[in-house]
């Protein structure tokens, strides 16, 4: 849920609470008003009906309402003088409405030449029914109104003054440890948008600095070891050379020597990736991949016959792209190579050249490889092989680094690994 | 022959040493940029095998001196670093080679021999041994003066086992010469198998005086029969 929209949701309850309790309160208020304003009205009569009752005694004898708002009914002494002014609320039918209505009545005892008489004044009050729903009205209407203006504001104002935090926002989501270069910034003067810029940025400053670390270190490690991988190598080798051991020992070097030369790929390997990362490839040439392809088809051409593997290129078009001749060499060759490599005895490979896609399927495992796996670092489809795991990702990251799009897919009993740019052809970088 | 090797790791300067003193060459050795410098500046070498990161100065920098004595063009330089900027700047001061370490021994021998070669400039750019006759220029093989023909690899293979001539070639050595770096797969070792057995054949029925020999299933040899 929106910021917005909570804020409207809590608000607007609220508002509604308020609005509910001050309408209340307002109605028991006004109603009160409007019964003293009457009261006063109703005793200011009496004195002058009396005063009138005093020189025109013919007012005593009119015992019923009528036309006009006042009776008068003579009473004992005893219940007149037990008698006091006393309001009270009823209905009284009204000629016009046709229709009981409430009335607001004073009934009141006087003594006029010795003689006590009861007298009842009233006068049409409001409608309490009517008033509520007036009331109701006019405050749902003050309620909409002022939802309707929270949202406006919210929409007009507050969404200005976020404005600030979803560009920072956006900017922070768009940061990308490695190839990002400038921080995310925000231009602001409220105080907590810019207590958020520092705290971001200083996580994201100690996350760069590890990153740089990080990769720093896996280049100077692989560095460090080139020296002792190269004596180890080559004392094996001037060891094996003497010619004076046992078979059995021999073999035994032989496997150590193996295992180095193993280790020398997957250092050669993490070094390469490193430097993809790293972006030290600045070598860019216009390429024409049909030719990259020849090539490495001819470097592996008897790896091919070895397995008797079937390779068919189908050259659409001229695929040409602007990028380091190793990295596209390498990208085309592993390929190619995992190509022929996973595959089986007499299987085949499709090569599909178009004008910026580059597709190569194999026959091979006749199960589809796990494809949310496939391209991340030392993964291995089988272990048999002595293979480093790097070679997808190697891929992968170069088709990152020039935004080639890579993908794999398992159709018709078939590997299929597609690399895709729309701006293949134009400018790879 | 005289050959300098400018190199701060002792165990490996031993190791290419001992390589190199099976071909029966001269070999001087340095541990430090001013030892090498001070060699460089007194001495004439055939080749000169140099390392990048030296205590006490750049190996780039002595291939610089070397440039302007005109004797920078039979440099192979060794590095830890295969960094493309070095090898740029290694070949653009006139560094005859790049070699990135870790190499195999049959590897720098082969480098060695072709500085060598190129440094002989006898006209002739080719490699005789017992009844055979390598030439590189056309790349043609003829035992006893008749042509056996060969293909591309098969080619490379014979060169690298003449260049390494009484040497233990490995497989994977073999491989990364001749095929590049595309043996980091496994049953690639059979494929070497059936590539030297087919070479054979070839030599076998050419009557050539020489054989490939198997060592302890790690590698081969050429000898001469």
């Amino acid at each position: 849920m929106k910021l917005l929209n909570k804020s409207l949701k809590s608000l607007s309850f609220s508002i509604l609470i308020i609005v509910t309790a001050w309408s209340v309160v307002f109605y028991i208020n006004m109603l009160d008003e409007i019964h003293d304003s009457i009261d006063d009205g109703l005793e200011n009569y009496k004195v002058l009906i009396i005063q009138k009752a005093n020189t025109d005694s013919t007012l005593l004898k009119k015992k019923d309402f009528d036309e006009s708002n006042y009776a008068i009914q003579e009473i004992s002494k005893t219940s007149a003088l037990a008698r006091k002014d006393r309001y009270s609320d009823t209905l009284m039918y009204m000629q016009d409405e046709d229709d009981l209505e409430p009335v607001r009545m004073l009934t009141t005892a006087f003594e006029h030449q010795g003689h006590f008489y009861e007298l009842k004044i009233i006068n049409s009050m409001v409608e309490e029914d009517d008033l509520i729903e007036d009331l109701f009205w006019s405050v749902f209407w003050l309620y909409l109104i002022l939802v309707v203006s929270i949202i406006i504001i919210n929409n007009f104002v507050l969404r200005q003054l976020w404005e600030p935090f979803y560009n920072f926002l956006g900017q922070v989501t768009k940061f990308r440890l490695g190839s990002s270069k400038a921080l995310p910034d925000i231009v602001t003067d409220v105080r907590e948008f810019n207590l958020l810029k520092s705290a971001v940025n200083t996580l994201l400053q100690h996350s760069l600095e590890t990153y740089a670390h990080q990769k720093e270190f896996i280049e100077n490690a692989a560095h460090e070891l080139q020296t002792p991988l190269a004596i180890a190598t080559n004392k094996l080798e001037l060891l094996l050379e003497k010619g004076d051991m046992e078979p059995a020992q021999a073999e035994n070097i032989g496997e150590v020597l193996q295992i180095i030369e193993r280790l020398v790929r997957l250092n050669k390997s993490l070094l390469l990736l490193t430097k993809i990362e790293n972006k030290q490839f600045f070598d860019k040439q216009r390429i024409s991949l049909n030719e990259v392809i020849k090539q490495s088809l001819e470097d592996l051409e008897e790896f091919a016959a070895f397995k008797n593997i079937e390779i068919r290129v189908y050259e659409q078009a001229e695929l040409t792209v602007e990028m380091d001749p190793t990295l596209a060499n390498i990208v085309v060759s592993n390929l190619v190579r995992n190509a022929i490599f996973h595959n089986i005895p007499e299987g085949e490979v499709y090569i599909d050249i178009e004008m910026d896609a580059l597709t190569i399927s194999n026959t091979g495992k006749k199960e589809p490889l796990e494809i949310d796996k496939i391209f991340k670092r030392f993964y291995k489809s089988t272990d048999k092989t002595g293979g480093t795991g790097l070679g997808l990702a190697i891929m992968k990251a170069i088709c990152n680094l020039y935004g080639f799009k890579v993908s794999y897919r398992y159709l018709d009993e078939k590997h299929r690994f597609e690399i895709r740019s729309n701006n293949l052809n134009k400018n790879g970088f | 022959m005289k050959i300098l090797i400018v190199e701060d790791e002792e165990r490996l300067l031993e190791a290419i040493s001992a390589s190199l003193l099976k071909e029966h060459f001269v070999i001087e050795s340095a541990g430090d940029y001013q030892t090498a410098s001070e060699k460089i500046a007194v001495y004439d070498y055939d080749c000169i095998l140099l390392d990048i990161m030296l205590p006490g100065g750049s190996g780039l920098q002595l291939l610089a001196e070397l440039k302007r004595t005109h004797k920078s063009e039979n440099v192979i330089i060794i590095s830890a670093k295969d960094s493309l900027d070095d090898k740029l700047a290694g070949l653009e001061l006139g560094a005859d080679d790049y070699l990135t370490k870790p190499f195999h021994l049959a590897e720098l021998n082969a480098r060695v021999k072709a500085v060598l070669r190129r440094k002989k400039l006898d006209g002739k750019n080719s490699i005789e041994t017992a009844n055979i006759l390598l030439d590189l220029n056309e790349r043609r093989l003829s035992v006893s003066g008749e042509i056996v023909a060969l293909n591309r690899k098969e080619f490379d293979v014979l060169n690298y086992f003449l260049l390494n001539m009484n040497r233990l070639v490995t497989k994977s050595s073999l491989a990364e010469h001749v095929w590049g770096d595309h043996i980091d797969q496994a049953d690639n070792l059979d494929f070497i198998y059936y590539q030297i057995k087919n070479l054979r054949r070839k030599l076998q029925s050419a009557n050539a005086a020489i054989e490939i020999e198997s060592i302890y299933g790690i590698g081969y040899k050429m000898v001469e029969k």
